[in-house]
């Protein structure tokens, strides 16, 4: 099968009866959901249900024992992460995991990576195509600073900034590699308000500006069903709910799994 | 002044002359993707006609207004030119203004069209729109995020541009003929107030005041086209007008626009400007960061900055000076210079300055003459809107932190007798207040002397002394003069307090509202191990109460050596728990606390300072920094300080 083009509303990414273990344990246990092209979709669910291994297993790090996942009409088996990379599926994590030690600047340029065609000899005397192709992927950098306003701190080190501006710069580096479907791991952990609030808008503008679809995983509730199109909810493994923000919020079983109900 | 320079009286000739004489020297800068983006004075006269054409295609007439909201971009000051050469009349706004503040002037200058930076403020402008009848288009110069902004009465910088550029097609002389039209009487800009005293007013400028002011400045500080300024503070500021737009098309420089507010000192530093000026808490606040770097400094560091700090505020203001000093002292300078001052300067981005303003509110002595003896050739200036910020400039060989200087070139001043207000004429006295002749005969009386509301004192040697605001100065029961501003001032230059009111008049004793600096106790209690939550938290702890109580008290110290003021020493004090805050409407948009608004909130407050209850607890409404509205509930402690006898100084 080739890879087809998506159009907004069709289904992006399809899993189906997706298992992962470890060992005895049971991560995930026959989870099917969609992405569609151009949604905000989020994943919540009480912690150890299985929302990072979901994840994990959409961008190629962990390969589940069971189950296919099928993006952009191609069915996959084993994938490793740069695979889903190139292919247009871009991801923050939980903790930050920028290069500490490098300017803001620097840590949205890795994310061009992918896009960067010169030679490794070209790039070293840093002539010709290699100096073209530099200042396009820096202009392109440079208007997801302008997105995210970080203009301030485009030389700072990312070691010395705030945490909530850490996770915009994580933000800007996964846009730098301009994916279709971008995974966020809790973009809004740790985070006060002002800095949520912030967050949020971003999210709606990637979305927005650049029809990114977004998978996101969120504890905050508020956040979710202020910013969502649809929600999925995991717990132990399993899926138990599946909807538009409203229905979620009313199901019985979804209550029960955050209110600790019927466990 | 010759033939030549009369015919140059409105500042389209200026720009049109720009553009022939000095087509490429550089106009205005803007730093855009990382990278300054130049515009010479020939980009600036075409992009002045294409915007203006397309105003008049937009059915804009001569007389209507056009205001201006955003932060400062080359694109907005085009606005005034294009505008101007049309015949309509540009008015700026703070961008920072809530919609009700916006609005309130949008209605009042019956806008027409409002030209604004970004969707927020298309968002603001929309949000008013029911109440401002007289708007017919809002242009935006950003982009970003109006796509879904389908009015047809919304519309883009570019696209008016390209409506102009066809304009001129058909009608290629038309621009050029409007733009003879005006005449140096005409109405130029009308900038509002800020609003100190209630509502803003509408001060006319004509262009023979703002082309006067900016030429008689520029002459005087031998201003020219290789010369280049940070235009940062707001562009309804009169002063910016002077700076960046009226000394600019006269002397030709460069106005350098940073790409946003947090990146001001990044950008002060790449641009390296020749000419600079910036309100005494700029200076106050970057003089506050610089003692917390140091304090995080290694101790070497550290000890090399307290020497050759030392060294400099014995000599360096001499040498500055041009005065005589020690071959000794000279050479410890130079050392200093070398190994502190040139590096901490060219941190700051100061390395290039020539001329240094400081105006809009007194500066305090100490910071005054700390930046002076860097080496920083830093001077006062007086002026306010009605004036065109030109009144009074100092001499560079005679700088005193006490005075503002002799009256500029053109300009005289006198102290009305009776209420110790200072009057002036200039030639940048204001036409009138818009819609509201009352107040113009207020502020002028018949022989066209302007009352500046300001109290002063007229040195031996002709130098302006401003003590206050005339109103504010009172007299305490005893008959002792009380002039806040002066011990609030003496109270800010604490790195820990960044704001102070202080009540007095008609009372028996002095007290005073602190407001703490946040990085700088924030700071200061993380280096010793004080928990905090939060601004109310940290107000509130027992050791920040001890450390502004010491401020409070080196400042009564400091006041007993004045004798006329030695009586009024802060008997009480206390930490608010909020930071006053323009968006509160206590202090105006440039910083200037509003009294009268903040006797109105923290009555309860006054009422404690001026009895002898230790704890007092209020409520007040505020606003945070999302803009929605909650409500304060703190208890505040009040806290005694000592005052000392008065004594006369040394000397």
């Amino acid at each position: 099968m080739t890879v087809q083009d998506v159009k907004p509303g069709e289904v992006l990414l399809q899993v189906d009866d997706i298992s992962l273990s470890f060992g005895a344990v049971r991560a995930i246990s026959d989870v099917s959901f969609n992405i569609l092209k151009g949604e905000v979709r989020a994943i919540i669910g009480p912690n150890g249900a299985g929302k990072t291994s979901m994840l994990n297993c959409i961008n190629g790090f962990y390969h589940p024992q069971q189950g296919t996942i099928t993006y952009k009409g191609q069915a996959r088996s084993q994938m490793k992460p740069f695979e889903a990379a190139a292919q247009g599926i871009g991801r923050t994590f939980q903790n930050v995991a920028l290069f500490r030690g490098m300017s803001t600047l620097d840590n949205i340029m890795t994310g061009r990576n992918l896009k960067m065609k010169s030679s490794l000899f070209s790039s070293m005397i840093w002539w010709g195509g290699a100096q073209k192709e530099e200042m396009e992927h820096r202009r392109y950098v440079e208007d997801i600073i302008d997105f995210l306003e970080i203009e301030a701190i485009r030389k700072t080190p990312v070691g010395r900034l705030p945490y909530g501006l850490q996770k915009r710069v994580e933000l800007g580096r996964a846009l730098a590699a301009e994916p279709e479907l971008l995974l966020l791991d809790e973009p809004m952990a740790g985070m006060n308000l002002e800095e949520k609030e912030d967050m949020c808008r971003f999210i709606l503008d990637v979305n927005d500006e650049f029809g990114t679809t977004i998978c996101l995983i969120e504890h905050d509730m508020g956040v979710v069903m202020d910013i969502s199109d649809r929600v999925m909810v995991l717990d132990y493994g399993g899926k138990i709910g599946d909807g538009v923000p409203e229905e979620v919020r009313a199901d019985q079983n979804v209550i029960d799994a955050y209110l600790g109900g019927g466990h | 002044m010759t033939n030549k320079d009369l015919e140059l009286d409105t500042f389209p000739k200026l720009i049109r002359r720009n553009a022939n004489e000095r087509p490429k020297v550089p106009a205005y800068r803007e730093k855009q993707y990382g990278i300054w983006q130049t515009y010479n004075w020939k980009d600036v006269y075409d992009n002045s006609r294409s915007l203006g054409l397309g105003l008049v295609e937009l059915g804009v007439k001569r007389g209507d207004a056009v205001a201006i909201i955003g932060s400062n971009r080359p694109q907005l000051y085009w606005v005034f030119s294009a505008s101007q050469a049309v015949g309509a009349l540009p008015v700026p706004l703070y961008q920072d203004g809530v919609a009700e503040e916006i609005q309130f002037v949008l209605e009042h200058a019956e806008a027409k069209i409002v030209i604004v930076e970004d969707q927020e403020q298309v968002d603001k402008v929309l949000s008013v729109m029911d109440q401002c009848p007289t708007i017919e288009y809002i242009i935006y110069k950003e982009d970003r995020g109006m796509r879904h902004y389908d009015q047809p009465f919304v519309k883009s910088y570019a696209e008016v541009q390209e409506l102009g550029r066809a304009y001129d097609q058909k009608h290629p002389d038309f621009y050029e003929v409007e733009a003879e039209k005006a005449k140096g009487s005409d109405i130029a800009t009308l900038m509002y107030t800020s609003g100190t005293t209630g509502r803003p007013k509408g001060v006319m400028l004509s262009f023979d005041n703002m082309v006067t002011a900016g030429r008689l400045s520029s002459e005087f500080e031998n201003l020219n086209e290789n010369d280049k300024v940070l235009s940062y503070l707001p562009m309804a500021w009169v002063g910016d007008h002077l700076f960046s737009y009226s000394q600019a098309a006269q002397a030709g420089f460069s106005v350098n626009c940073p790409e946003n507010a947090e990146t001001v000192l990044t950008d002060l530093r790449e641009i390296g400007p020749t000419y600079y000026f910036a309100p005494p808490a700029i200076f106050e606040n970057m003089l506050t960061q610089m003692m917390i770097r140091i304090e995080d400094a290694s101790s070497i560091k550290q000890k090399m900055f307290h020497y050759f700090v030392d060294v400099a505020k014995k000599c360096g203001v001499e040498i500055l000076e041009g005065k005589p000093v020690s071959l000794v002292d000279r050479l410890l300078y130079k050392l200093g210079d070398f190994l502190v001052f040139g590096p901490l300067k060219n941190t700051l981005g100061f390395s290039q300055i020539r001329v240094a303003y400081t105006a809009g509110a007194p500066m305090g002595p100490e910071v005054f003459k700390f930046y002076r003896s860097l080496g920083l050739n830093l001077k006062q200036l007086y002026g306010q809107t009605e004036s065109c910020a030109y009144v009074c400039i100092q001499n560079d060989k005679d700088v005193r932190s006490d005075t503002v200087g002799p009256p500029a070139p053109g300009c005289e001043i006198k102290i009305d007798e009776a209420s110790g207000e200072v009057l002036f004429k200039s030639p940048g006295a204001f036409v009138g207040y818009y819609k509201n002749d009352e107040a113009t005969a207020e502020a002028r009386n018949s022989e066209g002397w302007v009352y500046t509301g300001d109290a002063g004192i007229m040195t031996d040697d002709g130098q302006l002394k401003i003590i206050d605001r005339a109103k504010d100065v009172g007299k305490l029961t005893d008959g002792t003069l009380f002039a806040p501003q002066y011990i609030e001032n003496k109270l800010k230059f604490f790195p820990f307090i960044s704001e102070a009111v202080c009540h007095g008049a008609d009372k028996e004793t002095v007290t005073a509202f602190i407001n703490i600096d946040m990085e700088a106790v924030g700071n200061w209690a993380e280096r010793r191990g004080i928990s905090y939550t939060s601004y109310q938290d940290l107000a509130g702890r027992d050791e920040v109460y001890a450390q502004i109580k010491d401020c409070v008290e080196q400042v009564n110290r400091d006041l007993g050596i004045d004798s006329e003021l030695a009586g009024a020493q802060i008997s009480r004090f206390l930490v608010l728990p909020k930071a006053l805050d323009a968006d509160d409407g206590e202090l105006t948009r440039t910083r200037k606390v509003r009294r009268r608004i903040i006797a109105e909130r923290y009555g309860q407050l006054i009422d404690a300072l001026f009895s002898d209850v230790s704890v007092v607890n209020i409520e007040s409404d505020m606003t945070f920094e999302d803009g929605r509205k909650g409500m304060l509930k703190a208890s505040v402690k009040v806290a005694n300080s000592e005052t000392y006898p008065a004594m006369r100084a040394a000397s």
